[in-house]
């Protein structure tokens, strides 16, 4: 494999000096499986949002697909609860085995990175409204209103994902970091435009094909979605994952050749390639099941499923092997510098250490007091040579004032307790201070 | 810390929108998902014992709300917290999820079950139309309350290791976060204000649904309905509000111990002392006015009216409000207790870094060392460094609006003074982290907060701005006098 030499203005930072709580191989297929489980139902949200906005604006002309749309909306209520707290493990593993980079990533998009919070929010109130809302506001102006309520939530779920995916793009290439100005400026970098074709394309295919199997399911109450049987249900979803898989042979290397080199390696290829074969074969098996009559549409579900969850695993996986080699190097730098840091860093404890411990003279010890009584000028507190003169021949009066200082002088804020630097040390200072501030006087 | 800085000039740094996302989530989470599942699954159990459904459908009906609201505004505040944090302290975040991975992977799962869970028995309410059906779909009722307490309490484990390190920088293990002396205290109190909180809010929820209407027979109305909710809910407050009060005086009791065992706070503040104060206080009027309406509701479901209710609850979220501040105090100066500090320096780097200097040793500084020249800019490096994570510029909790506390407004500052303040301002409040560079850098950072004193200028955050990396440094840190 060949490292492409970091640029010279790539941020080295240290790591953090604790052990990954598993091997980084084990964090690393964790990370890779439990990325698949949540973009799954990611997927199901997103394209069924979009389907949902698409067939309830064909429902104006033919009311049997606003019954279909709004069937599917009922999908979505699961789909993306499941899609929040599945984000939760991979975000637990790409922390962890990509501290350094992916933190980074999130501070630099840090506004829309906070903005997920919201939009996500609003985005999930709105589809409730849409789903909730869909028989009371079914006719004139209010169903203009549900519909534009379902766009407005369909385009906030398109837009969550971007944010997601400029971070996952950004972090890398930690060489480009500095040219990073926010969120926006991110999406120069790298090619997260292609990204998101390809993961938008992913969202309407694999919902099709989810969608396929969920209305042509034996257990599917037929009359919740009038006008259509279930062969017509099969067939139309069917349609929408073969056509939108055969748009992922442009996107798919569109994506591929968009990708900068830092990561490219032979092993990407084959998986990739492999990943596409399996993909052709997927859509042979989806046109020939299209061809066939309503009789035997859907004999082969189980087996396009399999398939299909192959070319995903090939597609998560080749993903995984592009960011290990393209932070491959910044890896082994980070490492080093930690490693460098953290030898100095025990040198200089260890001689600390055996150095014998001196104890503070009074003149260190008053720099506690010095930022604020000075001998002549009044700084934050009173000057010594004021000090002095009331504390003349009392140095435990100054002890046990700094154990627990009262108020006296309104004009001037609340002097803190100093009693954590201990009576024996407070005595000296209270001598020096008395004795600088009569040779102030 | 040796991430970019996320920072907000006006907002304390961003700190206050970590505060505000997990004070929503706590007073969402509390009241409606600890409090109010369990007492939602005793009214289904309880109107398919005695053949009510009027009360089954308000049960239904009031679930209804919870899903809703748990499902977007709680879920997600959950998940903001930690994007959030992620922002705002990542050197902190990132170190317990190394030393806590299993408590966060058990956290997850148990909230994936929480979720399936309120998914699947709302969703299937209306499906379970069989005395078995019905007998099922009540279990899962059963297990969403105690998955949604489990969550409680392992959030409060992780909470409360960042509060009392224990004995966590030696042994560096799970379990000692849950021998923390206030552990226990702080769950029991949770739990029962939560099902107290939990409680008013059905009963809140119930007046919407039990207006009055004509048609009812006499016996089976929205009044009996009303009347049947609120005896029982007044009984769930007035036990709850016991086990608030005990767990609550036990924390109470417990915290200053605790306090004083950890060395560098061991002087309790004015600013704690305070606080503990209220604290007690509040606990009293809480309790009071949870008493009050407890006992009303026994008498008449029409002695309480609607607004009334609205007190207790906002009681509630004051005192958890303030519970949760108990944090802030118990923390400072450190993020992790005798590890690390809040700024993100490590306890055992520190002498290191007071000696070689902060900024020879970062990595998102624009220069390594302090001269004449750049003096303001690796001030503005060094206050990212060392103190934004607790104070802004001009802003929220601002350092210049504390300097001129201490030296006043109208006057010059002196800057050795301010030098020497920043040096041992840990010495001075030991709140505060030591200042973790060398003599040049407290200089920088005074040249900084001089100029800012002057311009007003605000500081944007790597967000905005983006970082600037230094050249490369030197071949790291074999100095002369690291060298064995
Ligand atoms: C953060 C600033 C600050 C520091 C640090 C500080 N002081 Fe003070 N000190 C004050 C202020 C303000 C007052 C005036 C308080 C008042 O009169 O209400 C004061 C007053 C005093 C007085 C006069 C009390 C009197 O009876 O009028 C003494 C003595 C004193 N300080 C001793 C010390 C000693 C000893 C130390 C170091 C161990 C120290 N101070 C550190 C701010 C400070
Ligand atoms: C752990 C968080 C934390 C860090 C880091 C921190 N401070 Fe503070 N600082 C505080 C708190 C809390 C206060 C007290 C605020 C109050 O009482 O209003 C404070 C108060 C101050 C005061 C007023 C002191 C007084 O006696 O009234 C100054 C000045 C100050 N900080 C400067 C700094 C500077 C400069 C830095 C960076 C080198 C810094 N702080 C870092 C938390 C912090």
């Amino acid at each position: 494999m060949t490292m492409i030499p970091l640029l010279a203005n790539t941020p080295i930072p240290r790591d953090l000096p604790l052990p990954l709580p598993l091997p980084e191989g084990v964090l690393t297929v964790l990370l890779v499986i439990f990325f698949l489980v949540h973009i799954l139902f990611v997927n199901l949200m997103v394209g069924g949002s979009v389907l949902v906005t698409f067939f309830e604006w064909l429902g104006r002309k033919d009311a049997r697909w606003d019954r279909l749309a709004a069937a599917i909306g009922r999908t979505i209520t699961v789909n993306k609860s499941l899609a929040v707290v599945m984000g939760i493990g991979p975000l637990l593993c790409i922390n962890l085995v990509y501290t350094m980079q992916w933190y980074s990533a999130n501070t630099l998009t840090g506004h829309a990175w906070l903005m997920i919070v919201p939009l996500v929010i609003l985005a999930f109130l709105l589809t409730y409204l849409h789903k909730y809302k869909w028989e009371s506001w079914s006719q004139g102006g209010w169903k203009w209103l549900h519909q534009l309520v379902g766009l407005a939530a369909t385009l906030l779920l398109l837009f969550v994902p971007l944010i997601f995916l400029a971070n996952v793009n950004l972090m890398l290439f930690p060489g480009e970091w500095e040219k990073v100005r926010g969120f926006f400026s991110s999406l120069s970098i790298g090619n997260v435009l292609p990204r998101y074709l390809h993961f938008i394309a992913a969202s309407l295919a694999m919902t099709g094909l989810f969608l396929a199997g969920w209305f042509g399911r034996e257990g599917h109450e037929i009359e919740n979605t009038p006008g259509f049987t279930r062969p017509e249900l099969r067939r139309i979803f069917y349609k929408v994952a073969a056509y939108v898989t055969l748009a992922q042979f442009v996107f798919g290397p569109l994506l591929l050749f968009t990708l900068p080199a830092a990561g490219i390696t032979t092993q990407l290829y084959i998986i990739i390639v492999s990943g596409a074969l399996v993909g052709l074969l997927t859509l042979w098996l989806l046109f020939r099941e299209l061809k066939s009559g309503d009789d035997r549409i859907g004999r082969s579900y189980v087996q396009i499923c399999v398939l299909f969850s192959f070319v995903v695993l090939g597609m998560g996986s080749g993903r995984h092997v592009y960011r290990q080699a393209a932070l491959a190097p910044h890896q082994a730098e980070i490492k080093e510098r930690t490693v460098h840091y953290a030898a100095a860093l025990a040198a200089f404890n260890k001689q600390r250490a055996a150095a014998p411990p001196v104890e503070q003279t009074p003149e260190q010890l008053f720099m506690n007091c010095a930022a604020c009584h000075a001998p002549n000028v009044k700084l934050v507190g009173p000057p010594l040579t004021e000090i002095a003169q009331i504390y003349a021949g009392n140095p435990d009066g100054i002890v046990a004032w700094a154990k627990a200082p009262g108020k006296k002088r309104p004009e001037l804020p609340q002097m803190p307790p100093m009693i954590h630097l201990g009576e024996a040390n407070l005595r000296k200072i209270a001598e020096l201070m008395l004795e600088k501030g009569k040779a102030a006087q | 810390m040796d991430f970019p800085s996320f920072y907000m000039d006006h907002l304390a740094g961003g700190r206050l929108i970590i505060g505000l996302i997990a004070s929503l989530h706590v007073l969402i989470n509390h009241p409606l998902a600890v409090g109010a599942y369990p007492l939602l699954t005793w009214m289904e159990w309880w109107a398919h014992k005695n053949n009510r459904p009027d009360i089954d459908q308000l049960a239904y009906k009031i679930t209804f709300i919870v899903f809703i609201v748990t499902t977007t505004v709680g879920a997600m505040t959950g998940v903001g917290i930690w994007l959030s944090t992620s922002l705002f302290a990542p050197f902190a975040i990132g170190s317990l999820l190394r030393v806590f991975f299993w408590g966060w992977f058990a956290e997850w799962l148990v909230f994936i079950s929480e979720v399936g869970l309120i998914l699947w028995w709302f969703l299937t309410w209306k499906k379970a139309n069989t005395p078995e059906k019905k007998r099922k779909h009540i279990k899962i009722g059963v297990a969403l309350s105690i998955m949604s307490w489990l969550t409680m309490a392992l959030i409060v484990a992780v909470l409360g290791f960042m509060m009392k390190p224990g004995e966590w920088n030696q042994t560096r293990a799970f379990w000692d976060a849950m021998t923390n002396p206030l552990y226990a205290p702080q769950l029991g109190f949770r739990t029962f204000i939560a099902l107290m909180m939990g409680a008013v809010f059905v009963w809140f929820a119930t007046f919407f649904f039990t207006k009055k209407k004509r048609g009812y027979e006499q016996g089976t109305g929205p009044r009996q309905l009303r009347n049947w909710v609120v005896y029982r809910m007044s009984h769930v407050v007035l036990v709850s509000l016991l086990g608030t009060y005990l767990f609550g005086t036990w924390y109470w009791s417990a915290i200053p111990e605790t306090m004083k065992a950890n060395s560098s706070v061991a002087l309790l503040t004015q600013e704690f002392m305070s606080w503990h104060g209220q604290f007690q206080s509040l606990l009293g009027w809480t309790i009071l006015v949870f008493a009050a309406i407890g006992l009303g509701g026994l008498g008449s479901s029409f002695l309480i009216p609607r607004w009334a209710l609205l007190i207790p609850s906002l009681m509630g979220i004051w005192l958890l409000g303030h519970f949760e501040r108990a944090r802030e105090f118990m923390r400072k100066p450190w993020v992790i207790g005798e590890y690390m500090y809040s700024n993100g320096v490590h306890k055992d780097e520190l002498a290191f870094l007071q000696s070689e200097g902060l900024l020879k040793h970062a990595t998102y500084a624009k220069h390594r060392e302090v001269t004449e020249a750049n003096k303001v800019e690796c001030g503005k490096d060094v206050f990212m460094l060392a103190c934004s994570r607790c104070h802004s510029t001009t802003g929220l909790n601002g350092v210049i609006e504390k300097f001129t506390t201490m030296y006043g407004a109208d006057k010059d500052w002196d800057s050795s003074g301010m030098a020497l303040f920043i040096q041992g301002m840990h010495q001075t409040r030991t709140f505060m982290p030591p200042f973790p560079g060398n003599d040049k850098e407290a200089e920088a950072l005074v040249a900084f907060i001089q100029q800012v004193r002057a311009t007003r200028e605000s500081l944007p955050g790597a967000q905005s701005t983006g970082v600037v990396v230094a050249p490369p440094t030197a071949p790291p840190a074999m100095t002369a006098s690291s060298q064995p």
